[in-house]
């Protein structure tokens, strides 16, 4: 398939791989951020044709998998309302909240329905104007424009019955908290291209000066990461730290302006609880006071709930890249795709689903 | 007989299926004797008995199959219920090498369903039939109440001969052996998929749905060894190779790069996020087959339209505890996975 296929060639993997081999004289931690990064180096078995000094350390960069248990909650509440049609992306359906999953909740008779964008949702609620229709405003900055757009147009055709429960993230402070964390053991980062393709990367070069890390963005293709991974020795080799861009062909270092400025007329920076993590200040996006209309949690008297995280279940070291997958005492027993403790387990990004999928044999 | 494309005239007085057409009544009356009666036509049908009577030819050993289909939507590119109704249990009964004679079929129709949509999926599993070689010979008619189905289900059971002497089984599954794939995967669960949830691209994916039992006949025709077949429809190739490694207790190895996806349905999985390995196809089926026998049988699938494209993608390696690994672009080994549930579009 063009524009894929060419980063998927074995020939030219082999060489970057090699290349990474002669470069290589010490161990290096290297953190891929983002989890569709960490699904294509189990899927295609990047990590295979490495050294062994070098350690890939996955990432926080899941959207599914690092929304608070509590917000998975609210969103269950709200969908088993009757007279609501809640909607959302397809991986969080089967997330795990504290007692059930959005898929039950439908089971049940809750009208829970996949939708493949927000806008879908707003129609939705245009096609119902008798029902309340909410989405489940989920992901980094890589979705947060598509959610602002559907506010945006709900609000400009003054719509009543619509809203969202936004647990949006952002990227570079989740960057920074784990860099400020004592037991931090990653020497460099594959940043996610495509939150990059929208925020650009000026925020970086002050992060990896403060922490003497290089950060590479870097997309998702095998060929992408090799070279992104090889970026990170060349750099740590050579004790540089420095920001620099692999995935030119999408990334500018201003980023898509437009998507921002529609995020910053909608979103407000608010401090975000994450999964498994805790509250990262300063770390997700909320509505703005004058699109509190369109919050789902004000809406439905949910914004107050709490709820404390299974103690059995070690995302958050995994999260934090302080675990692998497979050294949890519950992988593969008590928690798998069916029965999953953790949305680590469950989202196609999560680190602990790419495991079970693609490595149950080693 | 053609099968006229309008509705027959007393039918012409109903334009939606009603309670009454399943009631037992003359409106049943009418639906038997002006829909499916003249559509599905042949001696043992007409006898209009509470079961139909026949004869197997010798060695009157049989296949015995049962599937319903509940997909939605009815009409979709490259096929509909009724076609697809006719094609997977025809296509059931030749993954145990049985030449497929007849059919029964049940409908199961809500209240409301336009009279015209019914009749154009009878007359698609007319066509279908006869394309097939099979009969339909007995059925069923229900009605149920607007809003307890999703317009229409279909169940058919298929009867097939079994005219040869292997043991067509994943027992039969042997170390070396070579597993064969009658062509491209992905495009039916993708075309459902894009026509059910509104999505667009620049070219329309039409579903694989086909019978294959002539491509399986003529291998066995041929004196092929053939191990096992399994058709490749719900969960793909993917569970297909699992199931049938789970069974014979063998670990299977193939190659990503040999699998054949068309340009339109991998860029489709790869949007939302898929693996056309775990998506449903209607027409596809895999082989397992012996080593010595590989090339021809990849010759004589290729002789036949359905399979033109056929492939071998891998092989048994040993008895071992089951296992599917396939061979990533890259060259690295990893597990290929039954799907977990539904498949699911991803976020981002």
């Amino acid at each position: 398939m063009k524009f894929l296929d060419e980063y998927r060639d074995g020939d030219l993997a082999q060489q970057l791989a090699r290349e990474i081999h002669r470069v290589t004289t010490r161990p290096w931690n290297i953190m891929e951020v983002c989890g569709g990064q960490t699904h294509a180096i189990v899927k295609f078995g990047i990590d295979e044709v490495l050294p062994q000094q070098i350690t890939l350390i996955h990432g926080p960069g899941c959207p599914v998998c690092v929304t608070p248990l509590e917000m998975i909650d609210k969103a269950l509440d709200i969908a088993a309302r009757p007279n609501v049609i809640f909607t959302s992306f397809g991986d969080m359906l089967r997330v795990p909240g504290s007692t059930t999953d959005l898929l039950s909740v439908k089971a049940k008779g809750g009208d829970v329905r996949m939708v493949y964008s927000p806008l879908d949702a707003v129609k939705l609620a245009e096609q119902n104007p008798t029902r309340e229709v909410v989405f489940f405003g989920v992901g980094f900055e890589t979705t947060a424009p598509a959610t602002a757009m559907a506010v945006f147009q709900a609000a400009r055709i003054g719509l009543k019955n619509f809203s969202m429960l936004i647990s949006h993230v952002l990227v570079p402070p989740a960057i920074e908290a784990l860099m400020a964390s004592l037991n931090c053991r990653v020497q460099a980062f594959l940043a996610a291209g495509h939150v990059c393709a929208i925020m650009g990367y000026e925020e970086y070069p002050p992060l990896a000066a403060k922490y003497r890390v290089p950060i590479v963005v870097t997309g998702f293709e095998p060929l992408d990461i090799l070279q992104g991974i090889l970026m990170c020795v060349q750099q740590l080799e050579s004790g540089r730290a420095e920001v620099e861009n692999q995935y030119s062909r999408a990334v500018r270092r201003a980023g898509n302006q437009p998507a921002q400025e529609l995020v910053g007329q909608v979103f407000k920076i608010v401090p975000r609880k994450w999964r498994g993590v805790g509250e990262i200040p300063a770390s997700g996006l909320g509505l703005k006071a004058n699109y509190a209309a369109f919050d789902a949690e004000l809406k439905f008297g949910v914004a107050d709930r709490h709820v404390d995280e299974p103690a059995d279940c070690l995302s958050g070291l995994v999260l934090q890249g302080q675990i692998k997958p497979h050294e949890c005492p519950a992988f593969g027993t008590r928690c798998t795709p069916e029965h999953p403790l953790g949305a680590t387990m469950v989202s196609s990004e999560g680190a602990c689903a790419a495991y079970y999928r693609y490595r149950r044999h080693n | 007989m053609e099968i006229n494309p309008a509705c027959p005239l007393p039918i012409q007085r109903y334009p939606h299926v009603l309670l009454a057409h399943g009631g037992g009544g003359k409106l049943m009356h009418q639906l038997l004797e002006y829909v499916f009666g003249p559509a599905f036509s042949n001696p043992i049908l007409d006898t209009r008995h509470d079961s139909a009577q026949f004869t197997v030819p010798p060695p009157g050993r049989v296949a015995l199959t049962t599937d319903s289909y509940v997909v939605r939507p009815l009409f979709f590119p490259g096929g509909d219920i009724g076609s697809m109704a006719v094609h997977g249990t025809v296509n059931d009964l030749a993954m145990s090498g049985a030449r497929p004679l007849y059919l029964s079929c049940a409908f199961i129709i809500e209240e409301g369903l336009p009279m015209e949509t019914l009749w154009r999926i009878v007359g698609s599993m007319r066509d279908a039939a006869q394309r097939c070689g099979v009969q339909i010979i007995t059925g069923d008619t229900k009605v149920v109440d607007k809003g307890k189905g999703d317009g229409l289900y279909i169940n058919t059971t298929g009867i097939g001969a079994i005219e040869h002497s292997l043991t067509i089984a994943p027992q039969t599954v042997q170390p070396g052996d070579a597993v064969i794939i009658s062509g491209d995967l992905g495009r039916h669960g993708m075309a459902i998929m894009t026509v059910r949830e509104g999505l667009q691209f620049e070219s329309t994916i039409e579903s694989d749905s086909a019978p294959v039992h002539k491509s399986v006949l003529q291998l066995i025709e041929e004196g092929i060894s053939v191990h096992c077949l399994r058709d490749l429809t719900r969960g793909g190739l993917a569970s297909a190779l699992n199931e049938i490694a789970e069974a014979a207790g063998v670990k299977i190895a193939v190659e990503q790069k040999a699998i054949p996806v068309r340009e339109d349905v991998h860029a489709a999985c790869e949007m939302l996020g898929l693996d056309p390995l775990q998506v449903a196809n209607e027409g596809r089926f895999v082989a397992f087959v012996a080593p010595k026998d590989a090339e021809r049988a990849l010759q004589i699938l290729r002789n036949q339209e359905v399979s033109a494209q056929a492939v071998l993608i891998g092989r048994v390696v040993e008895n071992a505890a089951p296992l599917v690994t396939i061979k990533s672009a890259i060259g690295a080994s990893r597990i290929l996975d039954m799907p977990s549930g539904e498949q699911l579009p991803r976020i981002c």
